[in-house]
């Protein structure tokens, strides 16, 4: 079952386009991280994804095609926007009431314990709360609906190391429970890395990269050697990104699977979801998509240069 | 009880499932985990790591494609064979010669890389001179993961 499917979605606001020709399918029973930098239309598809706003183009069907923001799709989704919402005035206990009436599902005694364990007091407001706390509770009560898909716009962003921690241990514990699957959007590439295996990397309104983490890292590698014979080395390889030091040059390159003998004097490694991110990043026109069922988004780019 | 406690190295650049395994490896070479122990629950692990579930069932099915563990459904990963084959009394007696060599370390002014680098080094020319067989039961190596 694939939990988010879109075909060239696109989202404009007046004259511009948030999302672009976005087409991908994300599996279920992963973490999947969304990248990119800002404006790349990260919130915009997570918003679509929801619900919570309308396609201008294409179309993004969710939890095994059923149309994103119908009832059914809205009840067996949970959404933590930026920030964690909450209503500031209303007391840990008010918000509780409050989301148990508002949903069709909602698990009390699931809250009830979990805010236990966080020590979170029932009749506190929830704008004296923590800002760890705060993060806690509103996922809190996004999973006391029992959602099969869990999506977090910038969790964890406003977070000390400690609650980010907490935060994400909380959510990871329910994927064992429950096997909720995960999207999240997130600008921590290092934290990234602990806990998603699946990633997508948004670029200019579009999908530059979507893939398990575990193929994306096998099918790219770093090769570093003398700067004299890397633009001859490089012309037969895809590469990524190029970062030329001293006189050395490091060749982020796509291998597909090929594992082609490393000429003299050269040196292969292997590399980092972070590394892999950032090169990507670097080069926006870089593109890969060795996905599940990869979209009509063929056509751009075999090489970065 | 399980007696092991997972923990991560973000800094190592290795997999995180790897670094697991090879903790359970380690711990199995120091006698620290036995025949039977249970492993942690992948909850368990998840919820102190804040790792991905995924991460720990990978790290989990490898140890057990070693033959290292096995899963009995509902009850958990148990240890069922060892990588030592030196009894646990043999190993104190020669964690105590360590221990007093590297009091002699100590004493005449090697720090710990020191130590480390000349450990590493005599361990290398030992294993040469050995015939360089250099089969290691349950080692992996690191360098080729993930490229193949």
């Amino acid at each position: 079952m694939n939990v988010i499917e879109a075909a060239g979605l696109g989202k404009r606001y007046g004259s511009t386009w948030a999302l672009r020709e976005c087409s991908l399918a994300i599996p279920d029973g992963h973490v999947v991280a969304l990248v990119g930098p800002n404006g790349a239309g990260k919130t915009t598809l997570l918003n679509l994804a929801v619900g919570l706003t309308a396609p201008s183009a294409g179309t993004v069907t969710v939890l095994g095609g059923t149309p994103a923001g119908s009832p059914v799709a809205r009840d067996g989704i949970a959404f933590v926007a930026q920030d964690a919402p909450l209503h500031k005035n209303l007391s840990v206990a008010d918000m509780l009431h409050l989301t148990r009436n508002l949903n069709l599902r909602f698990d009390q005694g699931y809250a009830t314990a979990r805010l236990g364990e966080l020590a979170i007091p029932l009749d506190r407001k929830a704008g004296k709360l923590s800002g760890g706390q705060q993060a806690q509770l509103a996922l809190t009560l996004a999973l006391s609906r029992r959602p099969q898909l869990l999506v977090l716009d910038e969790p964890m962003a406003s977070l000390d190391p400690l609650a980010r921690h907490d935060f994400m241990a909380t959510v990871m514990a329910a994927m064992a429970d429950d096997g909720v699957s995960v999207v999240l959007s997130s600008h921590a590439l290092a934290e990234l890395e602990r806990v998603a295996d699946y990633l997508v990397i948004l670029s200019r309104g579009s999908v530059q990269v979507a893939g398990e983490v575990d193929d994306l890292l096998a099918c790219h590698r770093v090769l570093s050697g003398p700067d004299a014979d890397a633009d001859r080395y490089a012309e037969h390889l895809n590469v990524v990104h190029a970062l030329h030091s001293k006189a050395q040059t490091h060749l982020l390159i796509r291998t597909d699977g090929r594992t082609e003998p490393v000429p003299p004097g050269w040196k292969a490694r292997s590399i980092s979801l972070e590394e892999l991110a950032l090169a990507y990043l670097r080069e926006p026109g870089a593109a890969s998509l060795p996905g599940p069922r990869r979209a009509r988004h063929a056509e751009p780019t075999e090489l970065a240069r | 009880m399980s007696s092991i406690e997972f923990s991560l190295d973000p800094a190592s650049g290795v997999p995180t499932y790897l670094q697991l395994v090879h903790q359970v490896e380690h711990a199995l070479r120091l006698g620290s985990l036995e025949l039977g122990d249970q492993l942690p629950r992948v909850k368990d692990v998840v919820a102190s790591l804040a790792i991905n579930p995924n991460t720990v069932a990978k790290a989990y099915r490898e140890l057990e494609t070693k033959g290292l563990t096995v899963g009995r459904p509902g009850q958990g990963t148990f240890i069922q064979s060892t990588l030592n084959p030196v009894a646990l009394a043999e190993l104190t007696v020669l964690r105590r010669s360590l221990l007093g060599w590297l009091a002699t370390a100590d004493t005449a002014g090697l720090d710990e890389d020191g130590i480390v680098a000349l450990f590493t080094s005599v361990l290398r020319d030992f294993r040469e001179r050995q015939g360089g067989s250099g089969s290691r039961p349950g080692a992996t190596s690191d360098e080729s993961e993930g490229v193949a």
